[in-house]
């Protein structure tokens, strides 16, 4: 198990290298000055000259390529144009919060998916299992770009259950939460039903049944145990769309995240913290593929090398 | 194809059909400009003039809705095929050329599969700037590598067949066994992922333009009516429910149709 993991994140280190080199590659080799496009048209030359100087702009581009490598290494991502603060430290006190709201997503996904997609897997064509499936079409369906405004208006507008915006206690957390999660949701209890009926049919069910065990007992005693592989897989695969699925929602609750924090970044065209924004936020998604792995791995032992 | 025996590709067919109606007949025969402004009717509920109210500035939310469906509806289509194009041509070639070649594109391509597609989207859309043709170039790029992939990974199962021997053994170019031999083989699952491409870009579209990097305002894209919305959740709901009504119904008549298609695919083979 020690050198499945050691293999793994092994390889991480030539992915997150490629990550590193696709951000520097979007900022600094895309049509277009980064330099006018913050100073505006009409700046003076001696202005756009020393802005370009204090970016390291002016550097040959392997040189830049070399500095911004380094940099990352050593945790040092420029400084704000527009907040004159580290790039790193206005990062690091809003990604707790954009780390907080993903795993609350995640957590309301698999809150809502696995009894879901239970029960519809365990009586395939009865009324629970259309319900369940009927939700999961309408949960892909409804982007969360559309659901979030619809539970402010139903949950916060209509009923004054929940906050309206903002980040505070556990009341704040719920909507967000579920807009994020309720796509994950649906398309988990989908894949976990079709896997708890593949399984089924599965000799290991058959022994279990004529040992006596109820078809219950035995779906969830061995069959979901071999069903929930493909799940893991699968939300591992979208775990990592959690973090950028959580810029939109940012937007609409007014969650003080990373999220908003590069979309403020952008509007100020303030490239420094755009370009770390991006690579935090790539950075996270290789990581979460990376324990993705890890955890199959630990789920499924026929995954490690012998 | 029938329909009758397939419920999800008859619904999926139904939904995009009126969608598609809307797109290309709703502008003309809207009776109200999108663009026209009228202070008078600001935020004014749905009615028998205006069925779907009136948005902040007096303007029309059905004209606006209508015209956002055309909008929608081009950049996603324009989009898939030029992500289909683009993958099917890198994915395609790879697979023909096999070797070194092979593994460098695969290599290139797990790199842009290890960036996430919506933040590179962003990321493009924010250093290309607003404008129609910087938005569809931000949305191929994030959507190329799916079809790269599948189509690869289509030909190296394709290749060794005998139809595709026999083509080589009579002399067939690269190109051609590609193009005239191996790529027809490959309608039935590019379309069915190229149909749930389009729900997806609908969606993508429609974040972007609500984080203000997509259509600007005064175009009417259902994203920005979105956002613009938001201002008046309290006092006119209508002008979210009525954009997002729209995104949904879209998304889920392409993942019906998706599904439907594929199911019908399944069941040919």
């Amino acid at each position: 198990m020690t050198r499945y993991l050691m293999r793994r994140i092994l390889a991480l280190v030539p992915v997150a290298l490629g990550v590193a080199t696709l951000t520097f590659a979007l900022i600094h080799l895309v049509p277009g000055d980064p330099v006018t496009a913050m100073l505006g048209d009409t700046a003076a030359p001696a202005d756009v000259a020393a802005m370009r100087h204090q970016l390291g702009l002016d550097r040959p581009l392997a040189a830049q390529y070399i500095g911004f490598l380094a940099g990352v290494a050593h945790g040092d991502l420029g400084e704000s144009i527009s907040a004159h603060e580290p790039v790193t430290r206005l990062i690091a006190e809003r990604f707790p919060a954009t780390l907080e709201l993903a795993a609350a997503g995640l957590a309301v996904a698999l809150l809502i998916a696995l009894p879901l997609g239970t029960i519809a897997g365990a009586k395939p064509g009865s009324a629970a299992d259309m319900g369940a499936m009927g939700f999961a079409i309408v949960g892909i369906s409804v982007p969360h770009l559309c659901l979030g405004p619809l539970l402010m208006i139903v949950f916060s507008l209509d009923l004054g259950w929940l906050p309206l915006t903002g980040r505070g206690g556990f009341a704040h957390l719920v909507l967000p939460a579920v807009t994020l999660g309720s796509a994950l949701a649906a398309i988990v209890a989908r894949m976990l039903r079709q896997s708890l009926m593949r399984v089924r049919h599965a000799d290991y069910m058959r022994t279990a049944r004529s040992k006596g065990l109820g078809e219950s007992a035995a779906l969830i005693r061995h069959g979901l145990r071999n069903a929930i592989t493909p799940v893991v897989t699968l939300v591992g695969l979208e775990a990592g769309g959690l973090l950028t699925g959580a810029i939109v929602t940012e937007m609409i609750f007014s969650w003080p995240g990373m999220g908003r924090l590069l979309i403020t970044a952008i509007s100020a065209r303030d490239y420094p913290l755009v370009e770390g924004c991006v690579l935090t936020f790539a950075l996270s998604y290789v990581l979460v593929n990376l324990m993705t792995d890890m955890v199959y791995g630990i789920v499924d032992p026929r995954v490690r090398p012998v | 194809m029938r329909l009758g025996g397939n419920p999800s590709l008859a619904a999926g067919a139904a939904i995009v059909g009126v969608i598609a109606a809307a797109a290309a007949l709703g502008p003309l025969v809207a009776h109200a400009d999108p663009f026209a402004i009228d202070l008078a009717r600001s935020l004014a509920p749905p009615s028998r003039v205006h069925w779907l109210g009136c948005d902040a500035l007096g303007r029309d939310v059905l004209s606006r809705i209508l015209w956002g469906a055309r909008l929608s509806l081009g950049v996603s289509v324009s989009v898939v095929t030029l992500s289909l194009a683009l993958g099917s041509v890198i994915g395609g070639s790879a697979a023909v050329a096999g070797g070194w070649v092979d593994n460098l594109v695969m290599r290139a391509v797990d790199i842009v599969l290890a960036f996430p597609g919506f933040l590179l989207a962003i990321a493009l859309a924010a250093i290309l700037g607003p404008g129609m043709i910087d938005l569809v170039v931000a949305l191929t790029a994030m959507g190329w590598t799916g079809y790269a992939r599948l189509v690869r990974g289509q030909i190296l199962s394709l290749r060794e067949r005998e139809y595709v021997e026999a083509a080589r053994s009579l002399g067939a170019a690269p190109g051609r066994l590609l193009f005239r031999h191996l790529m027809p083989a490959l309608a039935g699952p590019v379309a069915v992922q190229a149909t749930f491409g389009i729900g997806g870009i609908i969606v993508a579209e429609a974040a972007l333009s609500f984080l203000g990097l997509g259509v600007l305002p005064p175009t009417p894209s259902w994203g920005n009516m979105l956002e613009a919305g938001r201002a008046f959740l309290l006092v006119s709901p209508h002008l979210t429910t009525a954009p997002g009504v729209a995104i949904g119904l879209s998304v889920m008549g392409f993942n019906l149709l998706g599904d439907g298609l594929a199911g019908a695919i399944a069941r040919r083979d």
